[in-house]
């Protein structure tokens, strides 16, 4: 029982014990380096969803997820599927995991270079194909574009990871049991025996792509400060700058305790599907 | 996946593959030769840069010498290492106890390590600035590791990874006279060695790569770490910053974590994709 | 080398609402090899866990040499314990894992590291007689060749052999060995038989056997204790558990592979009767109870179907194994029996001859249906 003394209390002290203060932090009008708290009851989840400001960044987020988590989740699975079948997968998964190794600050610098308005790769790319150039994070018509494709790069190889995982689970059985029936190749193979198949891996790596990208912070941070015009401001700075720049401990913590929320209902879901079919499973289904 | 596939189909998987490879190494490989390119040279209208050696000892003696490059990796190292210690230090008992220990308030143990899996890290960190702040604590090593020391996930992986190990080998450590700490250290930490180094390489990506929590913590530079170090000098420097010696501190900085990529990959894999759970 | 005598007394243990143990009892010598014997889950193996105090009893007290057991550690015990599936330490070699109980109760926490170690004075001595002592064990036990191996890549009979090294290599006092032949194939479950056998000749020390296998225990023991539902049934030398057997339940545990049974009324006049046929046999005296007859298949004889006394049957199979064979039939009474006649005699019989069948009087018992039978008690009932 000693054993694990001290990692209750540091658990207790440093997660705990943080989260439920967060929680009543969050009905106060806590504010750093104002003496004294009041309680405030729903004011700030009340001002939250009045705000326009924070409307703004869930838009913003909300878009940034619509983009990557199709996007990054297709292309991963796509690339999982083929590189299964090639002579270089070992190769290919070595470049399409290396953003998912790499230190993204020192990367998203990289890309905004290369993104930069007039002289970058991208731009002289475009003018050579005789398109006029495009000011990418610096327009905020394009930003929040800009960053979501950065997102995209970062989260293809992680989710061909676990595609390629699920992809190996599959009984080769069940492919030639589809080949004898008729489905030998292609779409109708992929439809009639990969897909059902690989559902709780994409269902997992749905739930888990939406909570990365929910959590956008770095690319912002770095490159746009939610600019230009506040057009790639995101939940995860909203709740940095309200918490750690305006000192509005109480906002902030209502914003957290909202991320909080969201993100436990999603991982609830997930799991939900997951026991379902685990129970399927066990009851002898054929999965 | 059975049949032979055409090798028209097989030439065009191919082009898709490469094509979406390019894009995910240009990067890289932008950085690179821009690193090596000097500093007028970079955006002067060519596709690429051109690399030349002059440029490449201009940008990375700037990086080395201009910026502190070398302290903030250093920082990065001492931080990474502490907190990996310890947090190693501190799950590897309480996995084992949680594992095959029968106490008083284990299962209340449990619960709460479940919980904690459940809460995202930036959670907790309002109340977690306050207290360093009080303490005076900001702007020091004790900020950036204290609050990651308790993994709530290397303990629920330790425990998973712990639960199947044979009952009847840690009774013989006990008649062989270990105690219970002594069994934890010398019979469960090398049994979990895979378990070990896929948290370890985790643990050393997501510390030597965060943003957030050094952005909140440290505003002197000499306590940067390589992520916040590599953005606070960029943005000092916007617009007409030194970008080569900026794309030399990124390849210094990523260098580490690609090449421990390309030497472990199984671990390395395993270690993000478990910690994603 | 000093042996200790283990005196087991009272001793009860459950689990939620199951009695794994009901008071046991039992007393060995010094230097003695002593079996638990009995079916899987009867409480044999929780017994010989308590007694290494690698679990607590409710109620009941362990002695050795005089010592109360119950509050000193397992490792403080002077005993050793060789576990059903070795439990060897994964990651240490051989040589490791039989100088771990050496290292762990010899070596200060300071001097077990491998640099620093080195330099204490003290420890370089006592690692030479550390090393000294593996020496010995693993050239008793054949292992010398195999000492830098880890048990993964050891065979079933090689980590077997190492799990009994571990258990030597201190000396202790008291061998308990829980099932140590089971995970291992028939040819090297009789050859390791044996091993064990020599050894505990050699090292006189006590011994405390577990084991579901009942030709296991009368060739190891000096005595088996058969251990039922938790509850300790008879102790007695192999032969006497199989000339006396105390109970129905012991009796069809401890035959191999068949017993006879069938169920009688009182006997009446120290006789039972089965259909027609009255035998008289010394258990039947004085007891007042219907019950049950049984006797082994060597204790049955088939004769002539007419001759006086014998019960008619009818054969309904046979089946041959070497020097001997098990004829099957069906008395008219309505019960099934096996007779072990000599593969000789059994050579002209066919299915559907019919036969007498007497039984030995001697070696055949009744178990009244309440309670057991007392070895050489003729009053029946307990």
């Amino acid at each position: 029982m000693i054993l694990s003394v001290p990692a209750m209390l540091l658990l207790v002290a440093l997660v705990i014990g943080p989260a439920i203060l967060v929680l009543f932090l969050s009905f106060t009008n806590a504010s750093l380096g104002l003496a004294g708290i009041r309680f405030i009851g729903l004011a700030n989840y009340t001002r939250m969803l009045t705000d326009p400001g924070f409307a703004q960044s869930l838009r913003n987020t909300a878009l940034y997820v619509a983009v990557v988590v199709p996007t990054s989740i297709g292309w991963g699975l796509l690339v999982a599927l083929l590189i299964a079948r090639s002579r270089f997968a070992v190769l290919y998964r070595t470049a399409y995991f290396l953003p998912v190794a790499a230190t993204l600050v020192a990367l998203a610098t990289a890309w905004e270079a290369i993104l930069h308005p007039s002289l970058g790769f991208a731009n002289t790319l475009l003018q050579l194909l005789g398109a006029s150039p495009v000011r990418f994070l610096s327009d905020p018509a394009t930003a929040i574009y800009a960053l979501a494709a950065i997102g995209v790069w970062q989260l293809v190889g992680f989710n061909m990871i676990l595609f390629l995982a699920g992809l190996s689970t599959i009984p080769e059985e069940l492919y030639e049991a589809a080949a004898i029936d008729g489905a030998d190749r292609g779409l109708k193979r992929f439809l009639l025996v990969t897909w059902p198949m690989l559902a709780p891996v994409t269902v997992f790596v749905t739930v888990m792509t939406i909570i990365r990208a929910f959590s956008v912070f770095e690319t912002v941070a770095v490159l746009t400060q939610g600019g230009p015009m506040k057009s790639t401001s995101v939940v995860l700075y909203t709740f940095y700058q309200e918490g750690f720049r305006f000192f509005r401990v109480g906002y902030a913590s209502a914003i957290s305790v909202s991320f909080f929320v969201f993100v436990t209902f999603l991982s609830l879901v997930q799991m939900r599907v997951s026991e379902r079919r685990a129970r399927w499973k066990a009851s002898g289904g054929q999965p | 996946m059975i049949l032979a596939q055409s090798s028209s189909s097989r030439i065009a998987s191919d082009a898709v593959l490469m094509t979406g490879a390019i894009v995910m190494v240009f990067p890289f490989v932008w950085m690179i030769l821009a690193s090596l390119t000097p500093q007028s040279e970079i955006f002067n209208g060519d596709l690429l840069p051109t690399p030349t050696l002059h440029g490449a000892i201009d940008n990375y003696g700037t990086a080395l010498s201009a910026i502190p490059l070398l302290r903030f990796m250093a920082n990065g190292i001492v931080v990474c290492v502490a907190i990996l210690v310890l947090q190693i230090a501190i799950a590897i008992p309480c996995g084992y106890a949680l594992a095959k220990l029968s106490f008083p308030g284990r299962p209340i143990l449990l619960v709460a390590v479940l919980l904690g899996l459940l809460v995202p890290v930036q959670i907790p960190t309002i109340p977690i600035y306050i207290a360093l702040a009080k303490s005076g604590l900001l702007d020091s090593y004790a900020a950036l590791v204290l609050p990651w020391i308790v993994s709530v996930f290397a303990i629920f992986l330790f425990r998973q990874f712990f639960v199947t190990f044979p009952d009847e080998v840690l009774d013989a450590a006990r008649l062989d006279g270990f105690s219970e700490l002594s069994i934890a250290w010398r019979i469960m930490l090398p049994a979990a060695w895979p378990a070990v180094a896929s948290f370890s390489i985790f643990s050393i990506v997501a510390h030597w790569n965060d943003l957030y929590w050094p952005m909140v913590v440290i505003t002197n530079p000499d306590m940067m770490t390589p992520s916040l170090g590599i953005a606070y000098f960029r943005q000092a420097g916007e617009g007409t910053g030194n970008v080569g010696a900026l794309m030399a501190g990124g390849v210094l900085v990523t260098a580490p974590l690609v090449a421990l990529f390309l030497l472990m990959q199984k671990h390395f894999i395993r270690g993000l994709v478990l910690g994603r759970h | 080398m000093a042996a200790l005598d283990l005196h087991i007394d009272d001793i009860g243990k459950r689990y939620g609402a199951i009695d794994v143990l009901r008071g046991i009892c039992l007393n060995v010598a010094a230097g003695e090899f002593v079996t638990l014997l009995g079916p899987s889950g009867c409480g044999k193996s929780t017994l010989l866990r308590i007694i290494a105090g690698l679990e607590r009893a409710d109620q009941g007290h362990v002695r050795a040499g005089g010592r109360e057991l119950d509050a000193v550690a397992p490792k403080d015990r002077d005993l050793a314990f060789v576990f059903q599936s070795y439990a060897l330490y994964p990651h240490l070699s051989v040589y490791d894992n039989i100088a771990a109980p050496l290292v762990m109760r010899e070596l200060s926490s300071l001097e077990r590291l491998p640099v620093i170690g080195g330099l204490l004075p003290g420890a370089v001595l006592r690692k030479r007689s550390i090393r000294e002592r593996v020496g010995q064990t693993s050239a008793l036990l054949k292992l010398d060749a195999l000492l830098e191996r880890r048990p993964s890549a050891l065979s079933g009979g090689q980590r077997q052999r190492v799990a009994l090294g571990r258990a030597m290599v201190r000396k202790p006092k008291i061998f308990l060995m829980d099932e140590p032949l089971a995970n291992l194939d028939a040819a090297l479950r009789i050859h390791t038989r044996g091993e064990i056998a020599r050894l505990h000749k050699e090292m006189q020390t006590t011994t405390i056997f577990v084991t579901h296998d009942q030709a296991e225990a009368a060739a190891l023991s000096d005595r088996v204790a058969v251990i039922f539902g938790g509850e300790l049934r008879q102790v007695a030398a192999p032969a006497d558990l199989y000339r006396e057997p105390v109970d129905l339940d012991v009796a069809r545990f401890l035959a191999q592979p068949f017993l006879n049974e069938v169920a009688v009324a009182a006997p009446m006049g120290g006789a039972l009767m089965i259909g027609g046929s009255r035998i008289i046999i010394r258990d039947a005296l004085g007891s007042g109870q219907a019950g049950t007859l049984a006797f082994r298949p060597e204790h049955a004889t088939l004769v002539d179907k007419d001759q006086p006394g014998a019960l008619a049957v009818c054969v309904t199979r046979i089946e041959h194994a070497g020097m001997d064979a098990h004829v099957f039939v069906n008395a008219e009474v309505g019960a099934e029996f096996v007779a072990r006649i000599s593969a000789e005699r059994a050579r002209p019989l066919r299915d559907g001859d019919n036969l007498g069948l007497n039984i030995d009087p001697e070696n055949a018992w009744f178990f009244p249906s309440s309670g057991s039978r007392r070895p050489g008690d003729h009053s029946g009932a307990a």
